[in-house]
């Protein structure tokens, strides 16, 4: 389901998604009921677009304001994956939502995500699926475009994805990078991990410590915002150096200090994990 | 956005947290003016968005009006980290008995709000967690429970404050600071020093005060006190035109879509022996209108001598860039180089509309460190 599919972007990326063979079965736009999209039936709220066409899983394409009613919206009508594309939600918004939906066992991914992808198979978000292939890397990012590079690297090195999944870029997500490094460590489709890191928060340093002690299967990591400056927000609003925390340098050490190889460019890290899979395979 | 000390105030006066009285005054007559209204000492306080104020000779006691306006005269216009002043708050003078300190951050970590509280105040917070953490009392506090009278009693117990009057006022002080921190959507209040004066009375004698960006529509009143005259020239054109721009020191003008990209840009730009002048982020729909916006932003910072597009087309159209690039060089004078990397979505489109126009400043590049290489070649 996608909640504001009547929006401009919400409509391109839903047919988009339909088209890619993921199955779109209802959209909710308040006061649109009845209408529809491109063959996809319109309710006026999610509990009816559950109820009547059985949806599990909400994209949230609703601008900033009305994005965490609209994930609340969800979840009361018990849809257990969101995927909230939209950004620029405020923080202590979503510190509410998250410590709401957390026992409750809902997954979520965002804001300011660009979805998950598994290529040949379903796509919910905004990721272009032409520049991926199939293969056996899990790829895990912060960051929408940087995804796609790295994507594109692997492409062209011969190497295709399990699963690509962004987390998305806000200072409070849904998901951590723990969280998709545990489903990638069961998911018997993948065999080697890419996660793209960025500066802010520790996050990065929590998954060092994680991939050492919990996984079997490698992992090979890329961080960006070496050369941010302390205090400035670099485009995301998560991508933030507060003090001395939170800096590339030291992201990449404790990554090290696990025994994670980390990429100095997109195309070294993809370099890295072709290495990987060459003494795999 | 970071609150001035003055801004901090006031938001602490309207949830009932006890300040000093003060005037904000731009010049040294001013200064006199309100320490004679004020009457007795006062302090005269640099109000700049950066901290060690102090050091720097900021801020400055004064014994009356006279005093004032000769501290005024010499504080305004003092380089402060790069922050130059040009406001000073001017303060009703406190008596300290004991400095302690308060504050309350976002803890992104845990994904709850941080109280943090010692009666090691005036230092720097860092240290004390360092070196004595058995004096700072911590608490978190859950975002859907609220803050607890239970858990102020947990801080100054923590804190070991005996005093009855004192463990009274800090309790409904942390419960309002508290309330400003959420009502507000702040990232981070600090109170440093949070002072007792001889009579007993608590109060906030410094504020550092940050509120989200992204909630400032909810908040028209903290909106409109941003200092636009604190960031640079370009930053402040850049926010003027909706561009998320930052300015940075080197040569090398980045532009890309996608904060994640640039970011990373600008780190293969340092790899290749360059160092980027700004971070700039198109965004997601990267219309030729933007890009227009941006060039002229980049482009009017001085210390530019190359400029470097790396575009990947998700949700953006590579074409679309192309077009918004050559209206620019259309419209603006553009005497600096500009190299592009297109791929993704629409890039053999976008590629075919440059070589088709060729202006002379122009060079496509197929990957993203062949044009990181290049710009920071053409940027002597």
């Amino acid at each position: 389901m996608v909640q504001g599919l009547t929006g401009r972007e919400g409509s391109f990326h839903g047919v988009r998604n339909r088209d890619y063979g993921t199955q779109v079965v209802a959209g909710v736009t308040p006061g649109k009921g009845g209408q529809e999209v491109e063959g996809i039936p319109i309710f006026d709220t999610v509990a009816e677009a559950v109820a009547e066409a059985g949806a599990n899983t909400t994209m949230v394409f609703v601008p900033a304001r009305f994005a965490t009613d609209a994930v609340y919206e969800g979840i009361d009508a018990g849809v257990h994956t969101v995927i909230c594309i939209a950004e620029g939600l405020p923080a202590h918004e979503m510190l509410r939502v998250y410590n709401y939906i957390r026992p409750k066992g809902v997954t979520m991914l965002g804001p300011n995500c660009p979805g998950a992808l598994s290529p040949g198979k379903a796509n919910v978000g905004i990721i272009p699926a032409e520049i991926f292939r199939e293969g056996s890397v899990g790829l895990v990012s912060r960051s929408g475009t940087l995804t796609y590079q790295i994507g594109h690297e692997l492409t062209q090195l011969g190497l295709g994805n399990s699963t690509i999944v962004g987390i998305g870029g806000d200072p409070v997500v849904g998901s951590s990078f723990i969280d998709v490094l545990t489903e990638f460590e069961a998911d018997d489709e993948t065999e080697i991990v890419v996660m793209v890191g960025e500066i802010g928060g520790a996050e990065e340093e929590k998954a060092a410590a994680f991939i050492q002690a919990e996984m079997s299967k490698p992992v090979v990591a890329y961080i960006a915002g070496f050369t941010a400056p302390p205090g400035k927000t670099m485009g995301h609003a998560g991508a933030i150096i507060s003090g001395t925390s939170g800096t590339a340098q030291a992201k990449k050490e404790a990554l090290e200090a696990c025994g994670v190889r980390v990429g100095t460019t997109p195309t070294e890290v993809a370099q890295l994990a072709a290495e990987v899979a060459g003494v795999r395979n | 956005m970071d609150l001035y000390e003055y801004q901090g105030k006031e938001l602490f006066r309207r949830f009932g947290i006890a300040v000093s009285e003060g005037r904000l005054v731009t010049s040294p007559e001013e200064a006199r003016t309100a320490a004679q209204e004020l009457g007795g000492q006062v302090v005269v306080k640099a109000q700049v968005l950066t901290g060690g104020r102090g050091k720097a000779g900021g801020i400055k006691l004064a014994e009356g009006p006279e005093d004032a306006e000769q501290h005024a005269r010499d504080i305004l216009g003092l380089d402060i980290r790069g922050h130059v002043v040009r406001k000073l708050w001017i303060e009703a003078a406190s008596e300290i008995e004991r400095e302690y300190y308060l504050s309350l951050t976002f803890d992104r970590g845990e994904k709850k709000a941080l109280f943090m509280f010692t009666k090691e105040g005036g230092v720097d917070i860092e240290e004390v967690a360092a070196e004595r953490p058995e004096a700072l009392a911590k608490l978190h506090v859950d975002p859907l429970e609220g803050f607890q009278a239970y858990q102020a009693r947990r801080l100054i117990y923590g804190a070991g404050i005996e005093d009855e009057g004192e463990q009274k006022q800090i309790a409904k002080l942390a419960a309002r600071l508290y309330t400003a921190f959420v009502e507000c959507d702040a990232m981070l209040c600090e109170v440093n020093p949070l002072i007792v004066t001889p009579s007993g009375e608590v109060k906030a004698l410094d504020s550092k005060f940050t509120v989200d960006d992204n909630a400032l529509y909810k908040h028209p009143d903290i909106a409109e006190m941003r200092d636009l005259d604190a960031y640079p020239p370009e930053e402040r054109a850049a926010r003027e035109k909706d561009v998320t721009y930052v300015k940075l020191d080197g040569e090398v003008g980045v532009l890309g879509n996608g904060a994640g990209l640039v970011m990373s840009t600008l780190d293969v730009v340092a790899l290749a022996g360059g160092q980027p002048a700004n971070f700039c982020d198109l965004g997601g729909g990267g219309d030729a209108e933007g890009v227009v916006d941006a060039l002229e932003i980049i482009s009017a910072d001085p210390q530019v001598k190359s400029i470097l597009f790396n575009i990947f087309g998700g949700i953006t159209r590579c074409d679309e860039v192309a077009r918004g690039i050559l209206q620019a060089l259309e419209r603006l004078t553009i005497e600096e180089p500009i190299v592009v990397r297109l791929d993704g979505t629409n890039a053999e489109e976008g590629r075919a509309l440059l070589k088709e126009a060729a202006p002379p400043n122009l060079h496509v590049e197929p990957t993203m460190l062949d044009a990181a290489r290049r710009a920071v070649e053409l940027a002597p």
